[in-house]
Parts: C-alpha cells; structure tokens; sequence
C-alpha cells in the first residue's frame, strides 16, 4: 500500500472510528494513569502524543496505541519510589530501547515466543489490572458496590441494543451527572489527581543527569521497552488479522520507541498498542492511519472542552469500566487450552500467570516463560528412541529422533555391550545428527560394539548426517582405541 | 433456477446439516454453483491469533472447520468454491450476498433457545431479515 492510501483511501470510515476509539480511550487512559500512581494528565497526554506520532511512524496503519495497563503497572514501584519525574526519564530511555530493537531487527525474534507465554501474558495481565481496582471499590461504601454494578450492566447490556457511542462512554456521562445531581458521597477522579485543560508542552525531567540515574531507570526501561513491544506485535498481529492485510513488524518497534521518546520530553508515560482499542477501531471502520491521528487529536479536545466534568467521574465508574477491560483482556479459551494442550505447553502458560502475579512484573514473566518452554523443547525434541530386533542372524537396532548432545546419553545407554562374534547392523534412517557429540556417540557405540568382535554396519545416514560422520568420525581407524573419560 | 447458492458455515454441525440440503438443491441444476462463505469473527480475532502458531497455522485451523462441510461436497460431487471473509458474521454474510446478488441464501440454526438468542443474538434471523435473494434456514 502507498503512504497516500495508508492514509486517504477510507476517510470517512476512519474518522468516525477515530472518534469512537477517543471517546473509547479516556476512561482507560485516566484509569490507566491511576494504576501507575500518578496524575491522570500524564495517561492523557501519553494517549495523546502516542496516538498522534504512532499514526505518521508506526508499521501497522489502523492500530491504536497509547498509554496502556501493562505499561502502567511496569511503572508503579518506580513511580512510587522516585517519582514522576523519573518516570518521565524511564520514559525517553525506553523509546531509544525500542528504537535499537526496531534497527536490530528484534521483531523478528519475539516471533519465536511461544504461544503459551503470550496466553499467560494476557491472562496474567487481566487479573492486575483487576487486582489494582480492588482497594478502589472493596469495603469502601455501599453506594460504591452499586455504581460499580450499575456501570458493569451497562457496560455489558447497553451495546445489545446501541452501539453508535461506546457504552463505557454512556456510562461515565449518565453516572456523572447522577452523582452530581444526587449529590452522592462517591469518591472521584479529581480526588487522585488534577486536570490541566491545556496542551501538552515540552520539558526536560527534572532528574540528574548520571549513572545513578540510569542505574535507576534501566532496569525499569528495559521492561518497559520488552512487554510494549511484545503487546505490540500481539496487536499488529491481531489487526493483521481482522483487516487481511501486512504490516511491518520492525517498522512499528521504531515506531514505538519513537512515540515513547517523544512522549517523554511532554509529560507522557511510556504507552504501547492496545488489543482492546485497536479491536473497537477495526470494528467501527478504522483501517487507516488517519484513524489513528483523529483518536489522538479528539481525546486532546475533548479533555480541554471536558476537563471540568473529567475530575468529576466517580471511581466506582472507571472501576467498573476496567472490570470490563480486564474480562476482555482474559483470554477464556485459556480453560480449554489447560485441558487440551500438551502438558508442557498449560504449565509454561500456569507459570507465566502465577510469576507474574506473584512478582507484578510482566517482563519477569514472559522471560522465566520463555527459558521455561525453551527447556521443555529441548528435552522434548531430546528423545530418541532405539529399537532391536533379530533379524536372521543379524542383531538391528533402529534409531528415531534427533542425535544431539542432550540425546546422546541415552543413545549410548541403548545398546547391548555384552554381545559377541555377532553381525550388528545399525539404522540410522529415521534420525537426524546435529552437532559433533551425536558424531562422538555412534564412534563411541562402534568402538564399544568392535571392541567384542561384533561386525557392526551402519546404513541410512542421510547425506548431511554422513558429511558430519565421515569427517569426525573414528572408529574405521583401526588404530583407534576407545576414548577414555 | 439457483444457479448460485450461497452456503454460510461456521463449522459446526448445523452448517453440515445445511450443506446436505445445500447439495439436494444444487442437484436440481446443473448450471448451480455453490459458494461456501466462512466469516473469521472479529470478536475472535484475539483468540485465533493467541490461540494459533502463527498466520499460516491459523489459515490451516480456518480451512480445517470447513473440512467436515468440503467433503460432503466433494463426496457428493458438486461445484463449489470457498469464500473467507472477515467481520461480523451477520451483516458480513448479508453485504457478500446482496453485493454478488446470489439466487439462493442458505444457513443452518443454530437452534438457540429465547434467552440465548436475547444474548447471542441469532445470526440465521438477522441473515433471513436482511438478505434480498431467498433465504433457506436449516434447523
């Protein structure tokens, strides 16, 4: 697709959705700015400069991006321990990370994290971002146990009926005014934070620039930079999917770390693509990039149009809403999966979900999942198989599966050294030899085998496997003697 | 004369129990031609994705749900081809259908009891409302 028709073959369509997804952010970008612990400004902003640069850099035209519940909970013992100004700085440094992995080509692997680890990652993160909203509405008043209730029924029935404006959006103006108009004693947004109805504007974080500082952020950045990156490829993938068409995969981890770089200089927390936005935006006719620039400039003048009544939304709103952003976040086949998957595969996805919640680190999560399905493959794969049978007078030993040095033990355990005077004859047609100690088993099996006067013929060495013997091999040397060890 | 047949499938038993008539009025021609649509859900879009090793496994998974409804053709003989697009179900089967002006709609129900259909919303009724051909709903 040309720039011109990435972004101008469906301009109605896209601005229309570029609105519903604006209307759709703001509640998750103010509660998203909770989560992290800080003012509901820096979600806001965040949303609105990622959306605004994603929309010129990323590599997958109709996806939204913007600040996000994985990234915010990443943040919150930064936030908590140093402040927003660090978070600003954490911030900038993830966009360069994610910019190095965007050259780098880092794309390319994170194709290779397991499914399992990806399922784990979403679940994990639907349950924090459920669990953050706990202390918002558990044993705080009756009146917050009914809005929570009351958004949650019309978050859920509402779209049965009217879809043309977002049900979370209905909910937030209904509820608003009833609280006002009731005069109910509900917590609000503004008794976490203020709003600014003003543009976001350009300053440098107020932190030292030394290795200390960095020491500080890097840990924090680095994560930031890997789960953004992993949510966003998940998202493209998904986006991909739904609307049939390519993206570039390394373009958009530039892209990422562009926006984040930038958003770090306006006030902005680090933010990523969004499965839920990116899902509402397809859905409502966005395909282009215009799409997602409108999201980004209407959330912008709606916050400066809306600020007053912004601070006004009780929580027990937004925590309805996230309720709802965190059942759409699970990923409910995961039931199924447990129960059809190999066994190997429904522990790394366990494992992932359980270091997750345990650590509240994300990126700690996806790595012990990675290592974790990384050992099971090896040991899977590591199985082979050897088989005899007599055969006239002939002892035949066939071999299944691949000879590589996390086999080999096993190989070399399989074979009878009691034998003989015997003809041995062993077939290696259903193998494959990788590496050099698969090389140094069958010379060991043939010296050992020799060694008691047995007549031992190898046949069906497929070309590559016999490159590799025929050069390493030693057991034709008469001279040879078995190696000690 | 049904000279093209639109047959929705989503893969389940219903949509084979619809094929098997599906069949019986393509015999009734020999210039009729059916055309099997299979909508990918937007809604799980999510779960194909996560649930899949990657773009060309969850192509297979798609083709493997038509498997059950290809045979039959194929058992039967008949002229088919396969059509998979994206959206939601509903209106997707009732744009393709109106856009290519087919002769004949035919769908399986699902079979939904009152309350299931007040939640899930019953795509063969929403089809049958809104196609302009006619429609044949299998039960």
């Amino acid at each position: 697709m040309s720039l011109r028709e990435q972004w101008f073959s469906n301009v109605r369509g896209d601005i229309l959705a570029g609105i519903v997804v604006a209307l759709a952010l703001i509640p998750e970008a103010i509660a998203f700015s909770i989560i992290a612990g800080v003012d509901p400004m820096v979600g806001l902003y965040a949303s609105f400069c990622i959306a605004v640069i994603i929309a010129f850099v990323g590599g997958r035209p109709g996806m939204i991006s913007a600040a996000t519940g994985a990234m915010a909970l990443l943040m919150v013992p930064l936030v908590k321990e140093h402040g927003l100004d660090y978070l600003l700085a954490a911030t900038i440094l993830t966009g360069i990370i994610q910019i190095l992995f965007g050259v780098f080509k880092v794309a390319k692997v994170m194709k290779f994290i397991p499914r399992a680890v990806m399922i784990g990652f979403v679940n994990a993160l639907a349950i924090l971002i459920f669990m953050a909203q706990v202390p918002h509405f558990i044993g705080i008043s009756t009146m917050t146990y009914v809005f929570v209730a009351i958004t949650l029924v019309i978050v859920y029935l509402l779209p049965r009926f009217f879809t043309a404006i977002p049900a979370p959006l209905i909910a937030i103006v209904v509820l608003t005014f009833a609280a006002i108009y009731l005069n109910l004693d509900l917590r609000t947004v503004g008794d976490l934070g203020a709003i600014q109805r003003s543009l976001p504007s350009f300053f440098l974080p107020n932190v030292p620039l030394n290795f200390e500082t960095l020491q500080i952020i890097f840990p924090y950045s680095l994560a930031l930079a890997i789960v953004g990156l992993l949510e966003s490829l998940l998202t493209a993938t998904i986006v991909d999917d739904m609307t049939g068409t390519e993206s570039e995969k390394n373009k958009e981890a530039r892209g990422q770390g562009i926006a984040n770089f930038i958003t770090g200089f306006f006030g902005g927390m680090a933010g990523c693509a969004m499965i839920g936005q990116s899902v509402i935006n397809v859905k409502s006719g966005g395909r282009g990039r215009l799409s997602t620039l409108v999201a980004g400039l209407f959330l912008m003048f709606l916050i400066i149009v809306l600020g007053n009544l912004v601070v006004q939304i009780p929580m027990p709103v937004l925590v309805g809403i996230m309720i709802m952003v965190s059942i759409g976040t699970f990923d409910w086949s995961s039931f199924t999966y447990l129960r059809k998957a190999p066994k190997a595969d429904a522990f790394v996805m366990l494992a992932t979900v359980v270091i997750v919640v345990a650590t509240h680190d994300l990126s700690i999560g996806v790595i012990a999942g990675v290592i974790l399905s990384a050992l099971f493959f090896v040991s899977k794969v590591s199985k082979i198989n050897v088989k005899h049978k007599l055969d006239a007078e002939t002892v035949v030993y066939t071999v299944k599966g691949p000879l590589f040095f996390a086999s080999v033990d096993h190989f070399i355990a399989s074979f009878d050294y009691e034998m003989t005077n015997q003809d041995i004859l062993i077939d290696f047609g259903s193998t494959q030899i990788w590496d050099d100690s698969g090389v140094g088993a069958i010379d060991k099996v043939m010296i050992r085998l020799m060694a008691n006067k047995n007549r031992v013929e190898i046949i069906g060495l497929n070309s590559e496997s016999k490159k590799l013997v025929d050069r390493l091999a030693i057991h034709n040397d008469p001279a040879a003697k078995m190696p000690t060890h | 004369m049904y000279s093209h047949i639109l047959l929705a499938v989503d893969g389940s038993e219903h949509s084979v129990r619809a094929t098997e008539e599906a069949i019986k009025i393509s015999r009734l021609s020999t210039e009729s031609e059916i055309e099997v649509v299979f909508v990918a859900d937007f809604s799980k879009a999510k779960d194909d994705v996560l649930h899949s090793e990657g773009k060309e496994a969850l192509e297979v998974a798609r083709r493997k749900k038509l498997s059950a409804v290809e045979e039959k053709l194929e058992a039967a003989n008949a002229s088919y081809y396969v059509t998979i697009l994206r959206g939601e179900p509903g209106p997707t089967i009732v744009d393709h259908a109106n856009k290519k002006q087919v002769d004949l709609t035919i769908i399986g129900s699902r079979g939904l009891n009152g309350l299931q259909e007040m939640v899930l919303g019953s795509v063969s009724h929403k089809i049958a409302k809104r196609v302009k051909s006619p429609v044949m709903i299998v039960k």
